[in-house]
């Protein structure tokens, strides 16, 4: 019997469609598998085991049926849970919503659902989605599958180890300053940044709206492309949407073709505080893109050194608003309501007690970023900076067709390394932030593993606004280029976990 | 010279609603100090004639048609409350007492 667990989504969906599995096998694969390992790794939050299997013989009842169904039709995934799911917890790794059950889904929800996709349960994540290594969570810290005792990367560290683990093979995650794509480079899996605005906001916990984007997590290139395409294009209900086509992701894909594609190397995103190893494959990896027929060249960014204090004023200033709901009357938790406090008193002891450290740095870092007298010298000047690096980014395109460089200055760290040191800790993200600021689309495929500690080193390739197929062309080339080199895509090199029973 | 003191962090969390102990405020308040100093590298950075960029996309003014969709109901709207009654939110007083 082939264990379904290590299949691509593409695979599991051929096999559906020819009949030789049944979405409830392969829910229930992935529901024992997570059952065996999930006590390691610690990449869910919630399972919902019931509801997954309903969602999967629903899609196999239609199939038999004769229907006409979406490519990913009865393909498990695994959900961040930062995203609204009707009727099923969705804490944001947060005390304050503990116990707290949607009313609605997300538009990303919604579509998976249209689209067949079967929801195993919520993933862990960096509470609110601050923070860069799910240490932040509430609920414990998620473990990375190719080292428990490393970080998986966050804040979507819950989605990526749950992909690693073979706990399912898609997974979604939301990236507003790197969650998608640093987990995706520590864990050895494929994670994508869409254009923002490309994909719903509807239903996303917000933590900075101008930033927040959700995308996909896969083991392979055209898995991420499969589900980008099934989550992404315009709504309505997000007043921010682009109502444009999505972009040609799964053709990209299954292209990878990038001869004469014009590839550029940013200068300023290397050298210092760079690892041996992680700069190494790097250089491996671009110079396998020029053999492959690329065009490469270095190109400046001058301001990209701007970038991560300019969003670290923008990020906490938006947070600070948007986590202002947080006020213990309409959801979540409530402390202090004894009949003689007043509404503004248990406001502020429920906030003491429902949030985290780094969300309370957060929201007081982003209040003083706004308060009269420094919002000039801190908020303004940050918003002035992101216009510099959006012009970076256009001086740059109008020489290269993608710009490249490491997805993380390091590897997966220690637990606990960095969980006191908020400075450290932030510079995770020097590579991931830029893209945010512009808005433009990004990822971060596999290239190898650093010979310090042999762990993955991520590839990280930014492609202009609603180019996103750009972003695929490259992984899917550089992907089976090292499929053919390490006779396979890099997560087979992964140890295997040990399972319990 | 600390950017920011500590007395001015427990000024914020007031501002921000949050009911910190005399333990955060001494952790916090230098690890504040610390971030202050990071981020305020763009006062230097952008010229007066730059424009400010609050968002990725130039949009403005997005309007949807003027049409009545189903919304939550009121059951729906109040699962998640703290505390109901008649089919409200139930809040404590608002008002302090003095």
């Amino acid at each position: 019997m082939t264990d379904l667990t290590r299949k691509t989504a593409a695979e599991l969906a051929e096999l559906m469609t020819s009949g030789q599995a049944s979405s409830v096998e392969v829910t229930q694969a992935h529901l024992d598998r997570i059952a065996a390992v999930d006590g390691d790794v610690h990449a869910f939050l919630h399972v919902d085991a019931e509801g997954a299997l309903a969602q999967a013989k629903a899609v196999d009842t239609k199939r038999a049926a004769g229907e006409q169904l979406a490519p990913l039709a009865g393909v498990p995934l695994a959900l961040k849970d930062v995203l609204t799911q009707e009727g099923v917890p969705t804490t944001a790794g947060s005390k304050i919503l503990e116990g707290w059950k949607p009313p609605y889904d997300s538009t990303v929800v919604k579509r998976l659902k249209a689209a067949g996709i079967v929801i195993l349960g919520k993933t862990n994540m960096d509470e609110f989605a601050m923070g860069s290594s799910t240490e932040n969570s509430a609920y414990g810290t998620t473990h990375n599958p190719w080292d428990l005792s490393r970080i998986p990367g966050g804040s979507g560290g819950g989605s990526s180890a749950a992909i690693s683990a073979y706990e399912a093979p898609l997974a979604i995650g939301t990236d507003t300053g790197g969650s998608i794509r640093q987990p995706g480079a520590f864990t050895g899996t494929v994670g994508v940044k869409p254009t923002y605005g490309g994909t719903s906001r509807y239903g996303l916990i917000a933590l900075a709206s101008s930033l927040d984007t959700p995308g996909p997590c896969a083991r392979t290139t055209l898995d991420a492309a499969l589900l980008h395409e099934a989550i992404a294009g315009y709504d309505p209900m997000d007043s921010t949407s682009i109502n444009q086509p999505v972009p040609a992701v799964v053709e990209a894909a299954r292209d990878g073709d990038v001869a004469g594609l014009r590839i550029g190397v940013v200068k300023e995103l290397g050298g210092e505080g760079y690892q041996p190893g992680v700069e190494a494959r790097f250089h491996e990896a671009v110079e396998l893109l020029t053999k492959l027929g690329a065009e490469v060249v270095e190109v400046s960014c001058p301001h990209f050194e701007y970038a991560l204090p300019a969003y670290y004023l923008i990020l906490p200033s938006e947070a600070s608003s948007n986590l202002a709901r947080f006020d213990a009357m309409r959801y979540g938790l409530r402390v202090g309501d004894n009949g003689e406090n007043s509404a503004e008193k248990v406001t502020s002891l429920t906030r003491e007690a429902g949030f985290g450290a780094e969300v309370k740095r957060r929201i007081i870092l982003g209040t003083h970023a706004l308060s009269s007298g420094y919002y000039d010298a801190y908020y303004g000047q940050a918003q002035k900076v992101r216009t510099l690096i959006a012009r970076d980014f256009a001086k740059a395109y109008e020489q290269v067709d993608v710009l490249v460089s490491p997805a993380t200055p390091t590897t997966a760290f220690a637990i606990g390394d960095r969980i006191d040191d908020p400075i450290a800790m932030y510079k995770n993200d020097l590579c991931t932030i830029p893209s945010n600021l512009a808005g433009n689309a990004a990822a971060s495929f596999p290239c190898g593993l650093a010979d310090e500690d042999g762990l993955p080193v991520g590839f990280h390739v930014m492609a202009p606004v609603m180019r996103d197929d750009l972003c695929y062309q490259v992984g899917a080339a550089l992907e089976s280029a090292l499929a053919e080199q390490w006779g396979g895509v890099l997560m087979t090199k992964a140890p295997e976990l040990g399972v319990t029973r | 010279m600390p950017s920011i003191t500590r007395e001015e962090v427990a000024h914020l969390a007031r501002l921000a609603r949050i009911e910190l102990t005399d333990d955060e405020l001494d952790h916090l308040a230098p690890q504040l100090d610390q971030i202050i100093e990071l981020v305020g590298q763009v006062s230097q950075v952008a010229a007066d004639d730059i424009p400010p960029t609050s968002h990725a996309l130039p949009l403005t003014n997005v309007m949807r048609a003027d049409e009545n969709v189903p919304c939550l109901t009121p059951e729906q709207a109040l699962s998640g409350a703290p505390a109901q009654e008649e089919q409200r939110f139930r809040v404590p007083r608002i008002l302090e007492e003095d």
